[in-house]
């Protein structure tokens, strides 16, 4: 079984604050499911060739789009904003 | 007036264009049905956005120059941005989302001058095969009300079904366009990776996310396919595809059979409607050839771990900054922590933690890398497979329907549901569920596979399979 500080280790690299309740259900589903996942220690090896597409590199123009409308609706979006920009907490 | 409701796409479009009603009166139609809809199918309603676009296909109606789509009625994902229209992903770190673009399937069908009746609820950013992992509630299934519709497109599957909407847009990772389609009694194309752009679908599982239709029939799921498919700038996985009708018939036709697909853990009645399409399939002249994909015991726990991978990196923009829900926080990583802790449901949370984990220092190789490594053969065992057959035919899900509730507390045993969908992603290929029969009220898809952009083939058999239902 995952233990508690593994779970709330993964829970700050994932930026999720858990409560207890949640961290305690969390060990018991994940531990179940890597379980699970021992199933591929059967499968035959082979050299991966991962996912990569095969065909090349895909190039465009570097062109302007005029988009002043599209920034206004981005930072709509945005839950805190001034004057056109969106507002960040103080990281340092 | 018969009800307009029933119709499929080209029904109505033929109606349209004989003016025995305009697409006024087939949208008020629809948006009647969806707001009387006691199915949740719908996050929103665009009411004012389908009348305009309905006005406007009028227009183009009297102008007589108008194509399949024109002022057809459909539901839309709530993945896929509209502008100027809620985007909630079924979660509520968008509730107030409104987005600013149009998603490229959706520019497409605005030129042709479809009509959007709604945003249709799905599991939360489309996570889930049953539609419970909704921030809104689950999706209830028009057969049988006790029993969820699918998912994740839930909304998607069950309007159609339920005669909400004409057709609609899914999205499909591991099975969520299929597997709705195969519970609600609907057909539901997934295209082969790369046949129809993803810019403006909000990013779950980016190496095996498609956008595909949900229609009443197959001739529709073609018509809507060949509206969607093809090149776009914007994404830069999608190819250069064009459409082309093929006449393919069963007479002939090497049909194949994976010998791994019907072992323990189906349904017996199930099991039995997917024999029996076989049968017929085979009656009509198709040569029925039994296969091996040897590596498909592994593919379930291969997509498990690849995809919440790739989630996990996809949802990291989700910080309550850029937009959606904003907790207050101390500094910066409390504000990230409580938004995402306060706006992601269970499920969404637990595929994030398996993704962080797996792509960690120290697991790595052992989960994402095997995890690709499998892939890899789960790829060759379909490459080799498409030497000896033109098509696949297998279940799309081991069981029918399930009841509201039954498998939440179990995240596994929801996953196992996905078993039979979840290579096709994998393997970028194209599937297609359309019904095959039922078990009492609840309907059963068969999956018909093929090989990459032979979307043709499959659409052109599974019409001749409707056919022969229909004697």
């Amino acid at each position: 079984m995952i233990s508690k500080e593994e779970v709330e280790h993964i829970a700050e690299l994932s930026r999720l604050e858990l409560t207890g309740e949640e961290v305690e259900k969390m060990q018991k589903d994940l531990s179940s499911i890597l379980d699970y996942f021992d199933l591929l220690k059967k499968a035959p090896r082979i050299k991966a060739e991962f996912n990569a597409e095969k065909r090349g590199n895909e190039l465009r123009k570097d062109e302007i789009i005029s988009s002043y409308e599209m920034i206004d609706k981005l930072i709509a979006d945005a839950p805190d904003k001034k004057d056109g920009y969106i507002k960040v907490k103080s990281i340092l | 007036m018969s009800d307009l409701t029933k119709l499929t796409i080209k029904q109505a479009h033929e109606g349209l264009k004989n003016k025995e009603f305009t697409s006024v009166d087939l949208t008020k139609a629809y948006l009647e049905k969806a707001k009387k809809s006691d199915l949740n199918s719908f996050l929103s309603i665009t009411e004012d956005l389908a009348l305009a676009q309905a006005q406007e296909a009028d227009k183009r109606i009297v102008m007589g120059d108008f194509g399949m789509l024109c002022g057809i009625p459909c539901a839309i994902k709530d993945a896929i941005m509209v502008q100027g229209q809620k985007c909630t992903a079924g979660s509520k770190i968008l509730e107030n989302y409104v987005a600013a673009y149009d998603a490229t399937v959706i520019k497409k069908l605005k030129e042709q001058g479809a009509v959007i009746l709604g945003k249709t609820n799905l599991d939360e950013f489309a996570m889930g095969g049953s539609g419970e992992n909704s921030a809104y509630g689950p999706t209830k299934n028009p057969n049988d009300k006790t029993r969820v519709a699918g998912g994740s497109s839930s909304g998607s599957a069950s309007s159609v079904a339920a005669n909400e909407a004409c057709y609609s847009l899914g999205s499909d990772t591991g099975g969520s366009i299929r597997l709705p389609a195969s519970f609600c009694g609907a057909v539901g194309l997934k295209p082969t990776y790369g046949a129809v752009s993803r810019y403006g679908l909000i990013a779950f599982g980016s190496s095996l996310d498609q956008i595909g239709p949900i229609t009443k029939n197959v001739e529709d799921a073609e018509i809507v396919f060949k509206a969607i498919c093809g090149k776009d700038q914007k994404d830069a996985t999608s190819s250069d595809y064009k459409y082309e009708n093929s006449d393919v018939s069963l007479k002939g036709l090497r049909i194949g059979v994976p010998k791994e697909y019907f072992v323990k853990g189906i349904d017996k009645d199930v099991e039995k409607i997917i024999r029996t399409s076989i049968k017929k399939a085979e009656d009509a002249g198709a040569k029925i050839v039994e296969i091996s994909l040897p590596n498909t015991e592994f593919a379930l726990a291969c997509y498990y771990i690849i995809a919440p991978c790739e989630a996990s990196a996809n949802l990291a923009r989700f910080d309550g900054i850029k937009y959606g829900l904003s907790a207050n926080g101390n500094d910066l990583l409390d504000v990230y922590l409580k938004s995402r802790g306060h706006g992601f449901g269970a499920e969404v949370k637990r595929r994030i933690m398996i993704g962080t984990y797996a792509l960690s220092s120290g697991y790595y190789d052992a989960y994402y890398k095997k995890a690709q490594e499998v892939r890899q053969l789960i790829k060759q065992d379909f490459a080799k497979a498409f030497e000896k057959v033109d098509l696949i035919f297998c279940p799309v899900s081991p069981v029918p329907a399930i009841k509201i509730g039954e498998r939440t507390g179990d995240p596994l045993a929801m996953y196992l549901m996905d078993i039979y969908t979840v290579s096709v992603n994998l393997a970028g290929l194209p599937g297609l569920s359309v019904p095959a029969g039922k078990i009492g009220d609840l309907p059963v898809g068969l999956q018909i596979i093929g090989n990459h952009f032979e979307e043709n083939k499959i659409l052109s058999v599974a019409r001749e399979l409707e056919k022969l239902a229909e004697k």
